[in-house]
């Protein structure tokens, strides 16, 4: 019985499939395979923005949305027929095709890398031999989006917003990349469902996944902020910073077409997580042995709303960043530390199993993190502010 | 010849053509990278994953974005029209290509494929080139990145502050 409910939805496509013709079927496969992905990533988008909503004001003291529907539950649903009916306004002298075209090719690309990942055991739209690196070559795509629509808006505000968030994510594509290269490295493999097989089994109640090795959790903590920095996330939030430059690359954008930006933004969010999840959370895996009777699409959801809600708490507790912060830590601190992890991973593979491995490996990462870090606090050029009439 | 390589081939051959006969700079850019995920269709159709994704990694994700930047930073304007060429350049631009279609039409037409073709396809998985790389071909790999290195230190140290940064 564990089993079939583990199953229900792969037998239900099998069911299906049964009842259509075959001249039809690898249409009706690829159509059944891409609409539950359709249906169900945004339908977490419209439960995550309510849930930050409600989270972020209840760790500002406030309320947050409570009355659209039972404790503001239909806020989502508001606000799309809002952002529907909105009159769509195209600044006179835009580009209009590329205008145009920026949030839809945003959308696409967003959408596009949720087909190599993993949701269940025998759940992922296609196992693609390079899954990880469709995944890294999708997500460049956005880069362009943003471009796009930062340019074709004719405004000098829209194009400083998409500058800084062109910077901002090249600079912290190259650490994603390279602290993902780890699980690569232990698996073998650039499939993610092979990656997420390679982490199933248990020691004793404890799982194998990757997060729970030196390289692992210095891996997962690199990949995460990379992540936060990849999706425009506070405290990575300058390109959108409201006090300097309005809203970024969208502001020349209202209605439906901003609205897709906004869950383009969510959804790259998203899918950063899921990929964190296959590479270091062991994908679909429960957390214990005596947990496996659970479905496996059960806890790669759970993992995931999990970890949107840590995006949501470190959104609520940390500052924004100044833009050259943000470069020093991308460049002297994370790649560094990302290249040390996968000479460490390295390592970890040469050096006999056991206790010294664990704190060769563990020393090591440590040391470098900390000298890594005493050179980023001594390299401040910035004089400490002093207020002459203030004291 | 089927349907689908059809519909790639030409969206690659319009991105091209129309990066080539569009006004304004950025429109230039953003057809040639048309051009580019075209031919990356392509390469995934014939079933080369790491190559297809690699030329979506580098060309979207850098090379698009390079140039771009480089418009940006060095034009005074954005969106400036580019002047048509010059009769001269023209002809010499014509000419090139004429002669590097020539040899690889010249190549493809004489040359003769070490292997027979066989009807399965070939297996260029992820860790066959891996394996390549790491064992046949490591020393080139070696100095590509000893290469990419000295450019990266040169760009480096074009763009540090002559005078007054103590960074």
């Amino acid at each position: 019985m564990p089993e079939m409910i583990d199953q229900i939805f792969v037998l239900l496509k099998q069911w299906i499939m049964g009842y259509v013709p075959s001249g039809l079927q690898p249409l009706c496969s690829a159509i059944l395979s891409v609409l539950p992905i359709l249906v169900v990533f945004p339908l977490l988008f419209a439960i995550t923005t309510v849930l930050e909503r409600k989270g972020l004001g209840r760790m500002q003291n406030r309320y947050g949305p409570n009355r659209a529907g039972p404790w503001g539950i239909l806020q989502p649903a508001a606000d799309g027929i809002k952002s529907l009916t909105k009159e769509d306004i195209v600044p006179r002298s835009a580009d209009h095709l590329v205008h145009l075209l920026a949030p839809i090719l945003i959308v696409i690309a967003s959408f596009l890398v949720y087909s190599v990942v993993p949701v269940g055991r025998n759940m992922v739209v296609v196992d693609l031999n390079a899954g990880v690196l469709f995944f890294f070559a999708i997500g460049s795509m956005v880069e362009l989006a943003v471009f796009m629509a930062g340019w074709s808006s004719r405004s000098k505000y829209s194009l400083l917003g998409a500058m800084r968030a062109i910077a901002q994510m090249i600079s912290y594509e190259m650490p994603m990349v390279l602290s993902g290269v780890v699980a690569i490295m232990a698996a073998g493999s650039l499939s993610t469902v092979t990656i997420v097989n390679m982490q199933a089994g248990y020691t004793g109640i404890w799982p194998h996944w990757y997060l729970f090795t030196p390289w692992g959790i210095t891996g997962y903590i690199l990949f995460m902020i990379a992540a936060t920095a990849e999706s425009n996330r506070c405290p990575f939030d300058m390109p959108e910073g409201e006090s300097e430059i309005i809203a970024g690359y969208f502001i020349e954008y209202s209605g439906f077409k901003f609205a897709l930006f906004f869950v383009a933004e969510y959804l790259g969010m998203m899918a950063s997580s899921a990929m964190a999840i296959t590479l270091f959370l062991g994908g679909w895996a429960a957390p214990f042995s005596f947990l496996t009777w659970i479905p496996s699409w059960f806890w790669f959801f759970a993992k995931l709303i999990l970890m949107l809600m840590v995006f949501i708490w470190i959104r609520g507790t940390l500052p924004r960043l100044r833009m050259d912060q943000l470069m020093n830590f991308g460049w002297k601190f994370m790649l560094p530390l990302s290249l040390i992890n996968i000479v460490s991973a390295g390592l970890w593979h040469y050096l006999p199993s056991g206790f010294t491995r664990w704190s060769v490996i563990s020393l090591l990462l440590l040391l470098s993190c900390f000298l890594l870090s005493r050179n980023l606090r001594r390299n401040k050029w910035f004089q400490e502010r002093t207020y002459r009439f203030a004291s | 010849m089927t349907l689908s390589f059809m519909l790639l081939a030409a969206i690659a051959i319009l991105g091209a053509a129309a990066a080539m006969n569009l006004k304004t700079a950025v429109h230039c850019v953003l057809a040639l990278t048309l051009g580019m995920v075209g031919l990356a269709a392509l390469y995934l159709q014939l079933g080369a994953q790491f190559v297809g994704l690699t030329q979506v990694l580098v060309y979207v994700g850098a090379v698009a974005i390079l140039a771009v930047f480089a418009i940006m930073l060095t034009r005074s304007r954005t969106g400036e029209t580019l002047a048509p060429g010059s009769v001269s350049s023209r002809l010499s631009g014509a000419l090139t290509a004429l002669l590097v279609f020539a040899v690889l039409a010249w190549a493809i037409l004489t040359g003769v494929s070490p292997q027979p073709l066989s009807g399965a396809q070939p297996e260029a998985s992820v860790r066959e080139v891996g394996v390549a790389l790491m064992q046949r071909f490591v020393l080139p790999l070696e100095i590509i990145g000893v290469l990419l290195t000295a450019a990266l230190i040169g760009a480096g140290v074009l763009a540090i502050e002559e005078k007054g940064g103590d960074r």
